[in-house]
């Protein structure tokens, strides 16, 4: 009786296959060595500075000794802020119209146009920042409403640009996952005479909301790892404020600039970028996964 | 059913009836003028919201055309970079652009596209490694990018490979930045191309890496190559993590990938130029990013174009 097996073994085959998995399993090496590389040093680091003091401390000056990270957290924490009150409402809407309302003709313009947005490098935001945002907001700016007129870095004009950025990121994703709600849905709610904004906002936006949920999350991931705005228009000086009109220091500026070329290694100045750096990937990381699953949540409810 | 049951049934279903029946006669009566009101008002709004996000990148397009239109000659490309702000260009920086990106493709696509066939035609996806990878993959695309730079800088210039500051660490750190979005791009591409292609042709003997060489891979080249264009006009704007690399001297001579002599970017300048605060650079630094939009506007189109050439609908 013939057999089925192959009549060589096909080492070639095999090798391929290996091969192939050793590309996909470099994608891995590259998270251990991210890990590698930041809590190294970072262990390090609290081997001088004690964790307790890096999380409770308030006053960061690693040069002269002070170790506290809660001023860049909280400048972190002041651009991401103002930048979702600006991105949500903006990108929410513009999911609902193009996913809702806007004619085919229409949303074939606009969807590519917004993703056009998402594609701008952000040194060119950066630079809209320092060169238009910032100075009109000055010249508009109500006398002394929250302690302005703002200087020529602020929190808020950071804000602004990476809110920006952040729209695309949020109305794509969440327009994906309205397109996704079932007609029928919407269909049995025309049918009980709801009107088009009813259908909107009570029946297609909880149905997708662990989409829409997911796309913040991932706005907001974004939005902390965001470097080259925040170094150009927020400013470099570090202080616990969620006041827009400050100038202060988020954890991916102090990054960008202690740890340029001319940095000593083995000093507790070069540690510190990689502490803050671990603090970052954990934040980010976080958030990328609670996205991830929400994303699979609605996918597997309705596709 | 006796007449008894019947008529309880009767009596259970009049609630609900009756509810539909108010609901009906309410949809189909006049709406109250209060909620057309409120509807015209939410559509106001949410084509308000469109308009800003609209508004915002006319802005930073028109930003940049207004203070680097007075620079935009072949100049801001030919001349090196200067600290007369009036003569500064973009020639090293742009030619720096050019090696990163050139060494990096030859990094990523391979193994990006090695990555990519594995998991979507060898992998078992209920084994906990493939899980795993993909996992991974996911996470690895929404990394911020000046983690990369932190890699880079602790792992390629200094530590295990100790390369130095020289060109090719930023691509190596590039190559690494980019990788996953090559990864899911290549991965839909060849999920697009139908079964049935692949049953052919291991029904006619092929094995299976010549299956997937000679016939999945090419049906899945332009959606893969539409990937690998989106994720090198990513890399072309990735300022962050070339700071950590060593790329922020200021160069006049044209790099050299493998040594250690300095080198630089374009974005990288960009920025250079940006944090000055006399008009000169500024208006430089606008002709540097309307050089850098133009360059990423091409190459965005080309990938839609060779999208819809070549987009097969089997």
């Amino acid at each position: 009786m013939p057999s089925l097996a192959p009549a060589s073994p096909r080492y070639a085959e095999k090798a391929i296959k290996a091969a192939l998995g050793l590309c996909a399993a470099l994608s891995v090496l590259t998270t251990t060595l991210i890990v590698l590389s930041l809590f190294g040093p970072t262990l390090r680091f609290f081997g001088e500075a004690p964790i307790v003091e890096f999380f409770t401390k308030t006053r960061w000056f690693p040069t002269q000794g002070f170790f506290g990270v809660l001023p860049l957290l909280a400048g972190s924490l002041n651009v991401v802020g103002w930048a979702l009150i600006f991105a949500i409402p903006v990108g929410l809407g513009a999911a609902i119209y193009l996913s809702e309302y806007a004619p085919r003709r229409v949303r074939k313009i606009i969807k590519p146009t917004l993703e056009v947005l998402a594609g701008v490098p952000t040194v060119a935001i950066g630079f809209f920042g320092i060169s238009f945002v910032v100075p009109f907001l000055r010249d508009i700016w109500p006398g002394s409403f929250l302690g302005g007129p703002p200087g020529f870095f602020m929190a808020g004009g950071a804000a602004l640009c990476i809110g920006l950025m952040i729209v695309p990121i949020i109305s794509s994703i969440s327009e994906d996952a309205m397109s996704a709600v079932p007609r029928g849905m919407r269909e049995g709610a025309y049918a009980l005479g709801a009107s088009k904004m009813r259908v909107a906002t009570r029946v297609v936006f909880p149905a997708a909301l662990s989409g829409i949920v997911a796309s913040i999350v991932l706005g907001v991931s974004r939005a902390v790892g965001e470097t080259m705005i925040v170094l150009m228009v927020a400013g470099n000086n570090p202080k616990i404020t969620l006041n827009p009109v400050d100038a202060i220091q988020a954890m991916t500026a102090y990054i960008g600039v202690t740890a340029t070329g001319d940095i000593a290694t083995g000093t507790v100045e070069y540690d510190t970028v990689f502490a803050v750096g671990a603090l970052l990937f954990t934040i980010t990381l976080a958030m990328n996964l609670i996205s991830i699953r929400m994303v699979r949540k609605y996918r597997e409810v309705y596709e | 059913m006796s007449e008894q049951e019947t008529r309880q049934l009767k009596g259970r279903a009049r609630l609900p009836a009756g509810g539909a029946r108010a609901a009906t006669l309410a949809g189909i009566g006049r709406r109250p003028g209060g909620q057309n009101r409120r509807n015209q008002l939410f559509l106001a709004l949410l084509y308000f919201a469109v308009s800003i996000a609209l508004l915002g990148l006319a802005l930073i397009l028109i930003d940049a055309i207004v203070k680097g239109s007075g620079r935009l000659s072949l100049d801001i490309i030919r001349n090196s970079p200067s600290s007369d702000g009036s003569r500064a260009g973009f020639a090293q920086p742009i030619l720096g652009t050019l090696w990163l990106i050139g060494l990096m493709i030859v990094m990523v696509v391979p193994v990006g596209l090695g990555a990519a066939l594995y998991l979507e035609e060898y992998a078992d996806r209920d084994r906990w490694h493939n899980r795993l990878i993909e996992l991974n993959v996911q996470n690895l695309a929404a990394v911020p990018a000046i983690v990369y730079g932190i890699l880079g800088l602790a792992f390629i210039v200094r530590g295990p490979l100790g390369l130095g500051f020289i060109l090719f660490t930023g691509s190596i750190t590039l190559a690494l930045l980019v990788l996953p979005m090559v990864i899911i791009a290549s991965r839909e591409a060849i999920r697009a191309v139908p079964p049935s292609i692949r049953e052919g042709s291991l029904a006619l003997g092929a094995t299976q890496w010549q299956t997937i060489s000679r016939q999945v891979v090419p049906a899945a080249v332009p959606g893969i190559l539409t990937g690998v264009i989106l994720a090198v006009s990513r890399a072309i704007g990735e300022a962050a993590p070339l700071l950590l690399l060593g790329a922020a001297t200021f160069v006049t001579f044209n790099p050299e990938p493998f040594s250690d002599t300095g080198w630089t970017a374009l974005p990288v300048q960009i920025f250079n130029y940006a944090r000055r605060p006399q008009d000169a650079f500024q208006n430089a630094a606008a002709a540097g990013i309307i050089v850098m939009l133009v360059v990423l506007l091409l190459m965005n189109s080309f990938a839609i174009w060779l999208r819809n050439r070549f987009e097969q609908n089997w």
